[in-house]
């Protein structure tokens, strides 16, 4: 029955960024593969009995044998009449490795083997499946061996994804892996130990028993011997458990074997303070109420008599995945299973490109940080997240003193606990120079975990997530020693981040206590992620704000299906205005009737979707085109409708451009839809788009929250270095504004007020109005300097022939990028800014201009490059860890004029 | 409603606001195009003063006293008083016991206190308290080696805040001004007098004796200065300027500033001076030893000293009273208000003297009313034919009140404080962009190439 897997030998392709031969030819991995005539490129799933990749978790039960146990997504369509059964019986008869696991020859004790995971690529021509297949194993006492077998595989119909991407697998399902099995190893020695506690209790009753039968019948009856036996045996088994608890809890040792991480614990003594406090927290009783944890369950378990014959192997109930590990960590791994199949959702062409794309990107940091959002924060958070998870249980150095004594076990126990704390404070600590931001966006992986582990938090939990939410060592875990060295290395954290850590616990809890319903876990990492993200003049409603954005954030990233241009969206008004869109001419009747409104709304975005479905990426195959396109115009008309009630009710719109929550692409794509109807509506456009280019602050100034926001969400595109949150965009804001105000934000969103107070807006309005340009969205009106360049003309035409928002934004993105080479040309050439011989202020000006009138620039476009230039020059000479664009603020003395339509 | 703000061209828009003329966006010579905010205190900002060629300290109603780099706009140093007010401050420069000068700084709060800090390092050096008024100006005299302070008295301390002598109480009123006049005599403004003291210094002591009470000024007296080694002059409340002589303290120029002065029109004279005293009230005087800057409640009068002549004058210079003025280099001047800008003028020749046209405005003129640049009155163009014009050539506007005072470093930027508790530095967006570049060829020198 089971066949021989056919093995698909795997060969590690040459590295890419090998010199190109010929600058003519595209690169290679840019070429399009040749055609045969009969194959539709983009079925490649289609006679495979799966719809798409999924990830499948086998187990080899020692009382069924292999049997599926999840898949990722948790989809029965995904799988289709895909047999999983079939499939796992195949992956897990790969023997991967003899571990063995029992009486050693030599040792009279059970002897835990730590094995490391192997990864082999499998091939089902017949069913169309290809594999990468992760093999490893978790520690169960009442298993046979101790040991359970399992494996992840990545299932694919397209045998070159697995095979060029697994590197790239190998290291995703390797962090998921070491996430599960620190989990696992932490279960075991608490089982372990209440193990140990039963025996130690049935030993005592034992010898009770014994005494009383050698009273009763003499030393020798055979009830007596049979007790004695009985008793040993019993000495036998703890023997035995201890030694595998000392085994188990000894892994780092024998894992990663560095003596710097071992040494360097011990001095610091901030650290100590840390787990000292946390330890006592721990211990005290006002934690208790929390169910769900270990320590309390331990603390109350009551020992239990251990009959003399175990149960028969096939009635007992082996536990469950969830249970092997610990829950937190399962979950943990579950996410990280998530994001390996979004990650790798998709055609294999995509993820390469975009994998070249990011590695190239990385290499552009001068610029990048104007136009370019961070692409990599996702993969760092979760990279941090689990480096966190697999450190958090780093278990103590053999400097303690496990004897074999039972008194000591309490002790022991604290110690794992104190030392395990430890670690966390220490790993927290890592990495001081990575920025805050990164914590932030961890947080929104995290808060992912939180929103599916619904549950109360255990006191042990909450001390890891804020270990975990610290700036972390961002090396992955590489299986490897030589790897794990250097990651560690790194592990000499900072004493002032711990101590922030510090400020933030105790701080918490009499923050969110009232208002909050969220648990306390969840607080904790609200205010830190203030502390650690914002300045500290962010008020508790932001903080609380951010927390709901976060958790918006990541829904919609769960959400996310198939075709990354058109992922249905939580946030209905991040939809462009689609009320205010006027195809040809603007009427402003038409605007303002509803129910004309409900038909234009509802026809337009059938007339703007159907014609290019046919242009669609590569990425949709043949089964789902017509189920993204009935998608796209179900999800464009209830965003419209949705809109309208939204309007109506006059509800706050959650915006998209928050504090705290990171802009991702997908979110400027959506603005550049917005954007096309702003160019399509508004004539001056190429003004407005010229005063954020050239750094002018705009402001747009209208009565209707919504329309403002549409307006700030549009227009935020074009705003050169955005930040990564969008921090110098305010999409509303309804109190008059000083000037520092306008050194903070480049995008306005300004509430007209007719009251006093309004009256002093405007006299704020009307005194800085030399630096910044106004668009009343209610007169559609501009007031701003005039432009007279060509440029913006192909950037906002409003006759354009794009359709599709993603399509414009991508339009605008390249120019803006060329835009943004220019400007690093500009600004890193010598002989433009520094003076040669007998030269004058004059001549070297004059130098500059024709370098940019050779670039094709006219006077205009080079005050956009000037700009450009000098946020270069700042974000070079100062570092992009300040936000110094915001702390100077230049203009120019220009006219204005008034832009009607 | 709100649709004038957007809806008129600025010009119309601003005109119909401001009686003063308005220079609208375009502005060439204006090279303020960059400026930064410092923030640091928490009330009104009303003392800037210059430390050395990169530092300043800044002081007011908050009691503190902050030290900052002009290059980067960083505080270097934040020095706590009491946090009482500060009511005057002065940079003070001695040697010490190395022998190289070192700059200090001395400052007087209202809680009659006066204390010697050290900018280089934060400590406060000396200080003196409970003395019997509050100090409300400070003055060092270099070839004496002793320092003095005015307030209900005058004080002569030495470099180590050792009393040296002082005067009587004037329980009246306090010196507001003094100026350091040649043989060891000093100027003090007190309410409407001038008294001139003379320090006797022996070497065993040092006294000082009034010398007399010049008693001219109708008014109190606002302003005092010194206009070069021979004149001092000051200004009073209705708008009186004297020229003194240093050497024999004799009247040598005598201006009454008013500005309704129109034998036309009485009518309108009476009506305004009832309205408002503090239009001619002489609040600042500045000099570069040749022309006397003199700001008349919000209008700003350009006397020359030797032809003994108006050179300029402009009526509405502001939209409420001048603080502070500063003539530059260049010929251009410039003057801070209570409405919040700082506007830079520029003494332009008259294309044609006597202009004929200009008596015409007269009539619009004398309500106030006219944005137009304003010509002579007829009988000084006649007198003076070299009378020139203030041109606005630029307006800085950023601070939300009163800009009480500013400093200038030259090449590096210019500071203004205010009333909005901020300090703004102003400076020039080319030559910051010049030297940005050449930090980055700097920087990219060290990092060895990109």
């Amino acid at each position: 029955m089971i066949g021989s897997p056919d093995v698909v030998a795997f060969t590690k392709e040459e590295e890419f960024g090998e010199a190109y031969t010929d600058p003519c030819l595209l690169p290679e991995e840019f070429s399009v593969p040749l055609l045969t005539a009969n194959t539709n490129p983009w079925t490649k799933t289609s006679y495979a009995k799966f719809s798409k990749d999924f990830i499948l978790i086998s187990e080899f039960s020692e009382q069924v044998g292999p049997q599926p146990l999840l898949t990722i997504p948790d989809d029965p369509k995904v799988c289709g009449t895909f047999d999983l059964n079939y499939f796992s019986l195949r992956i897990m008869s790969v023997d991967y490795q003899a571990s063995f696991v029992g009486h050693p020859p030599g040792s009279s004790y059970p002897k835990l083997n730590f094995v490391e995971d192997s990864k082999v690529v499998l091939g089902d021509s017949k069913e169309g499946a290809f594999a990468y297949v992760h093999h490893l194993t978790l520690y169960d006492l009442e298993a046979r061996g101790f040991v359970r077998p399992f494996c992840m595989a990545y299932i694919s119909a397209d045998e070159r994804k697995i095979m060029q991407q697994f590197q790239e697998l190998s290291s995703g399902f390797s962090k998921a892996s070491e996430c599960l099995k620190t989990g696992n190893r932490k279960a075991f020695a608490n089982e372990l130990e209440k193990k140990l506690k039963d025996l130690e209790y049935t030993r005592s009753v034992l010898h009770k028993e014994t005494e009383l039968q050698k009273m009763n019948n003499g030393c020798y009856s055979s009830q007596a011997i049979e007790k004695a036996n009985e008793l040993a045996n019993v000495e036998k088994s703890i023997y035995e458990h201890k030694d595998l608890l000392r085994q188990i809890t000894s892994y780092p040792n024998r894992k990663g074997r560095n003596p710097d991480k071992v040494q360097c614990e011990p001095d610091k003594p901030c650290n100590t303070n840390m787990f000292d406090n946390t330890l006592t927290s721990n211990h005290s009783e006002t934690e208790e109420s929390l169910d769900g944890d270990d320590r309390n369950q331990q603390s109350s378990y009551v020992p239990q008599l251990i009959k003399a014959k175990s149960a028969k192997c096939f009635d007992k109930r082996l536990k469950t995945l969830e249970e092997l590990c610990e829950t937190n960590f399962f979950h943990q791994t579950m996410d990280q299973l998530h994001l390996i199949e979004k990650s790798f959702r998709g055609d294999l062409c995509y993820i390469y490109t975009s994998q070249i794309d990011r590695a190239l990107l990385s290499k552009q940091k001068i610029t990048s940080f104007l136009f370019e959002e961070d692409k990599d924060w996702e993969e760092e958070a979760t990279l941090k997240h689990l480096c966190d998870a697999a450190k958090t249980d780093i278990f103590p150095p053999p400097t303690l003193n496990i004897s074999g004594e039972p008194a000591s076990l309490e002790t022991y126990k604290t110690c794992v606990e104190a030392i395990h704390i430890k670690t966390e404070a220490e790993s927290s600590g890592t990495g001081p120079q990575e920025s805050s931001t990164s914590d932030l966006t961890q947080e929104t992986s995290e808060e992912a975990a939180d929103l599916e582990t619904k549950g109360s938090f255990s006191s042990d939990k909450s001390i890891e997530a804020i270990g975990n939410m610290s700036p972390a060592n961002p090396q992955p875990l590489y299986p490897d020693d030589s790897m794990r060295e250097a990651g560690s290395e790194e592990c000499t954290g900072s004493a002032a981040a711990v101590s922030e850590d510090k400020g933030a616990v105790s701080s918490t809890s009499a923050f969110y206590e009232g208002p909050s319903v969220q648990p306390h876990v969840d607080n904790t990492r609200l205010k830190t992620l203030s502390m650690l993200g914002h300045d500290s003049d962010v008020n508790s409603m932001d903080v609380f704000e951010t927390g709901n954005l976060v958790q918006l954030d990541t829904a919609c990233c769960m959400g996310q299906e198939g075709f990354i241009y058109e992922e249905p969206m939580p946030e209905p008004l991040q939809e462009g205005s689609s009320d205010m869109v006027v195809k040809q001419e603007p009427q402003s009747l038409l605007q303002r009737d509803p129910s004309l409104q409900v038909d234009y709304a509802l026809g337009e975005p059938l007339l703007t979707e159907s014609p290019v479905t046919g242009l669609s990426p590569p990425e949709i195959n043949a089964n789902s085109l017509s189920e993204d396109m009935a998608r796209v115009n179900v999800e464009d008309t209830s965003d419209t409708t949705s809109y309208m009630s939204t309007s109506t009710s006059s509800d706050r719109a959650p915006s998209p451009f928050g504090f705290g929550s990171p802009i991702t692409v997908k979110q400027k794509k959506k603005a550049g839809h917005s954007a096309l109807r702003f160019i399509r509506q508004y004539p001056f456009a190429q003004q407005a788009i010229f005063c954020l280019l050239s750094g002018r602050t705009l402001v747009i100034l209208g009565a209707d929250e919504g329309t403002v926001r549409k307006l700030v969400n549009a227009l935020s595109i074009f705003v050169p270095n955005l930040g990564k949150y969008g921090e110098i965009v305010q999409p509303w804001l309804s109190t008059s504004f000083q000037l520092t105000d306008l050194l903070r934000w480049k995008l306005i969103g300004l509430q007209r007020v007719a009251s006093p107070t309004g009256s002093n807006m405007l006299y704020s309005l009307n005194r800085y109005s030399r630096y910044i340009g106004i668009l009343d969205c209610d007169n559609k009106t501009l007031r701003c300097p005039q432009y007279k360049g060509t440029l913006i003309n192909h950037m906002a035409d409003h006759r354009t022939q794009i359709k599709r928002g993603s399509t414009y934004f991508l339009h605008i993105q390249s120019m803006l990028t060329h835009l943004a080479a220019k400007a690093f040309l500009y600004t890193f050439c010598h002989h433009l800014h520094l003076p040669m011989e007998g030269d004058d202020e004059a001549s070297l000006a004059s130098r500059r201009t024709n370098f940019l009138l050779h670039l094709g620039y006219s006077e205009e476009e080079s005050k956009i490059v000037h700009f450009l230039s000098e946020l270069i020059k700042q974000n070079y000479i100062q570092g992009p860890s300040k936000g110094v664009s915001q702390s100077i603020f230049s203009f120019k003395y220009t006219t204005s004029y008034l832009y009607k339509i | 409603m709100l649709r004038w703000i957007l809806g008129a061209r600025e010009a119309q828009g601003n005109v119909e606001k401001s009686p003063v003329l308005f220079i609208g966006e375009e502005q060439p010579k204006n090279a303020f195009t960059e400026l930064q905010v410092l923030k640091g205190h928490f009330d009104i900002v009303r003392f800037l003063v210059q430390i050395d060629d990169f530092r300043f300290a800044s002081a007011g109603d908050d009691g503190l006293i902050l030290v900052w780099n002009v290059d980067t706009g960083e505080r270097l140093l934040e020095l706590r008083s009491r946090s009482q007010q500060i009511t005057a401050m002065m940079a003070y420069t001695f040697i010490r016991g190395g022998g190289d000068p070192h700059t200090s700084l001395i400052t007087a709060s209202s809680d009659r206190s006066l204390s010697l800090w050290d900018p280089d390092t934060g400590n406060r050096v000396h200080t003196v308290s409970d003395l019997q008024s509050s100090v409300k100006c400070l003055l060092a005299l270099e070839y004496l080696d002793v320092w003095l302070s005015g307030g209900n008295e005058l004080c002569v301390w030495n470099k180590d805040f050792q009393l040296q002598c002082k005067t009587e109480h004037y329980s009246d009123a306090g010196i507001t001004a003094m100026v350091e006049l040649p043989k060891s005599c000093i100027a003090a403004a007190k309410d409407r007098e001038i008294v001139i003291f003379k320090i006797i210094s022996t070497d065993l002591d040092m006294t000082v004796v009034t010398v007399r009470y010049l008693a001219d000024h109708q008014d109190s007296i606002h302003a005092l200065i010194r206009v070069n080694e021979e004149l001092f002059a000051s200004g009073s409340h209705v708008g009186e300027l004297i020229l003194w002589d240093s050497a024999d303290w004799t009247i040598r120029a005598y201006e009454h500033i008013l500005w309704e002065e129109r034998p036309a029109d009485g009518q309108a004279e009476i009506r305004m001076s009832m309205q408002k005293q503090s239009e001619m009230s002489i609040q600042h005087l500045t000099s570069d030893g040749e022309l006397v800057v003199v700001a008349v409640g919000s209008g700003l009068y350009v006397y020359h000293v030797m032809r003994r002549s108006v050179v300029a004058y402009r009526k509405h210079a502001h939209d409420s009273d001048i603080l502070q003025t500063m003539l530059l280099d260049d010929g251009q001047l410039m003057s801070c208000s209570e409405d919040g800008s700082v506007r830079i003028w520029e003494l332009q020749d008259l294309p044609l003297p006597a202009e004929p046209a200009s008596s015409g405005f007269f009539g619009i003129w004398s309500f106030g009313r006219s944005s137009k640049p304003t010509g002579p009155p007829a009988k000084k163009v006649l007198d003076v034919p070299n009378l020139r014009t203030l041109e606005l050539i630029g307006d800085l506007i950023g601070h939300s009140g009163a800009v009480q005072m500013f400093l200038n470093f030259p090449f590096k930027g210019l500071l203004t404080c205010s009333t909005d508790h901020l300090i703004i530095l102003w400076r020039d967006g080319e030559r910051q962009s010049q030297l940005r570049s050449l930090a980055l060829f700097q920087k990219l020198d060290e990092n060895q190439g990109l």
